[in-house]
């Protein structure tokens, strides 16, 4: 091919190479929290909050907010990457590991799951991202109640992956046999979403 | 296999023009070869690469109306701070080249067929996307009634303002109503503070029109704005959002 493309007079800004290597391809680091969002932020109140487990079960499963609570809870600190390029490095958050909420749950069946929020958010998952550790349902970010603006009261954290299919505002998970595109993914962002794959929109 | 969509492919664009909106905001016109169209209200993938092959990428909303020939515009506002926004403001020239990719974006969109009645609320550089709605609403001759509160610092930063108050004159269908919020010129008359309920209630078609809904901004303008609609009764489903800002729109 041509020769390698250069952007005359640009210098850039690169990082301290500790932090650069923890930046996937054609990602910034911020300090900040940046929100993003599809449309309006949804207020749940935690009285009417739940969760629940639907799909391919043998018997649905429901958590409300303080059987939530009462829950084996996890602190984890997490790098996370948004598809809008932007990352931020050492994100402290406090929720119940998925593998916590399937315990005891039948899933030979499961293939995929879709994560569903207030505000009809969808995002789907392949079981396999969602298990061993990778995933939780977090309500503090930072060591405080996690706020309506990132994805409060209880958001999915799915780190290793952008952060669309962390889903704001979540209150369960549908198993599935067969995989089903959600929300970003039906309007050509990629169906699986690896940062370090640079997977960001349908065809990468 | 049917269906695999081919791979958005970077693309060389060549800056065709360099346009001064405001004395922080510059729009560039780009040719994209291979272009094949967008819709109002997507965005541009950018991408610099250094002479040590280092690489950055930003996204920067399309203002043009889509077209038939390979010309696209980005407004860009120069962030003092910012890595990429001030190569793209003050380096870069008509003959340069600039890697692109896209169009992106399925949500933040609007397409004349549609319909409406629309509300466009923007803050700042937030107009970009809504001013590809309005010049392509006007190339197709769109008879959808649009309501545009915009809202900006001050009076010269008020980007696209002549073109604003020159369609806005020749189309009783196109409303347009500014804030400035921290300073006003003498003997102004428009809104002088945040967009609030009131301003909203004031502007905007009313909820039982079922307008279509589209605010874009920093952060703060868009949470405030999005969850007053709501408030006053749109459905939600109606009230899409993008936020702009430094690194996305922070809290």
């Amino acid at each position: 091919m041509s020769t390698p493309f250069v952007s005359r007079g640009f210098q850039g800004r690169r990082q301290r190479s500790e932090a650069a290597q923890r930046l996937p391809p054609g990602q910034y680091l911020v300090s900040g929290f940046p929100v993003l969002s599809a449309g309006p932020t949804p207020r749940t109140s935690l009285d009417r909050w739940d969760f629940t487990i639907v799909g391919e079960i043998d018997e649905p499963r429901r958590w409300t907010w303080q059987e939530f609570q009462q829950l084996p809870r996890e602190t984890v600190t997490k790098d996370i990457h948004c598809v809008t390029k932007w990352s931020k490095l050492d994100t402290t958050w406090t929720g119940v590991s998925l593998d916590t909420l399937l315990q005891g749950v039948n899933i030979s069946a499961t293939k995929y799951v879709l994560a569903f929020s207030d505000g009809d958010y969808t995002t789907n998952l392949a079981l396999a991202d969602v298990t061993g550790g990778k995933a939780w349902i977090a309500y503090e970010y930072a060591d405080a109640p996690l706020a309506p603006e990132h994805g409060g009261p209880a958001r999915l954290l799915v780190p290793h992956l952008y952060f669309w299919k962390s889903a704001k505002w979540v209150r369960g998970l549908q198993l599935m046999a067969e995989d089903e595109p959600g929300f970003w993914e039906s309007l050509g962002y990629h169906n699986r979403g690896d940062p370090w794959k640079e997977q960001r929109y349908a065809g990468d | 296999m049917a269906g695999i969509p081919a791979r958005l492919a970077w693309r060389r664009a060549v800056v065709l023009r360099h346009i001064q909106e405001t004395p922080r905001v510059t729009s560039l016109v780009l040719d994209v070869p291979g272009w094949v169209g967008h819709r109002a209200g997507q965005h541009l993938d950018v991408r610099l690469t250094a002479e040590d092959g280092y690489q950055t990428e930003r996204s920067y909303s399309i203002a043009s109306a889509p077209a038939r020939d390979t010309r696209v515009t980005l407004t860009v506002e120069r962030l003092d701070d910012g890595e990429v926004s001030p190569y793209l403001t003050d380096v870069l020239r008509a003959g340069d080249e600039l890697e692109v990719r896209g169009p992106i974006g399925g949500w933040f969109t609007w397409r004349p067929e549609e319909g409406g009645p629309l509300v466009l609320v923007a803050g700042g550089s937030g107009i970009a996307p809504l001013m590809a709605m309005i010049r392509q609403r006007a190339a197709v001759r769109s008879p959808v009634p649009v309501c545009l509160l915009y809202s900006s610092r001050a009076y010269e930063e008020i980007i696209y303002r002549e073109e604003l108050d020159r369609s806005a004159a020749a189309d009783g269908d196109l409303m347009v109503a500014y804030t400035l919020t921290r300073s006003q010129p003498p003997g102004w008359r428009g809104y002088r503070r945040h967009i609030d309920r009131a301003m909203l209630d004031a502007v905007a078609w009313a909820p039982e029109e079922r307008p279509l809904v589209f605010v874009c901004g920093p952060t703060p303008l868009v949470e405030s704005v999005a969850t007053t609609c709501v408030e006053l009764g749109y459905a939600p489903e109606r009230v899409k959002t993008e936020r702009f800002g430094p690194t996305g729109g922070e809290t």
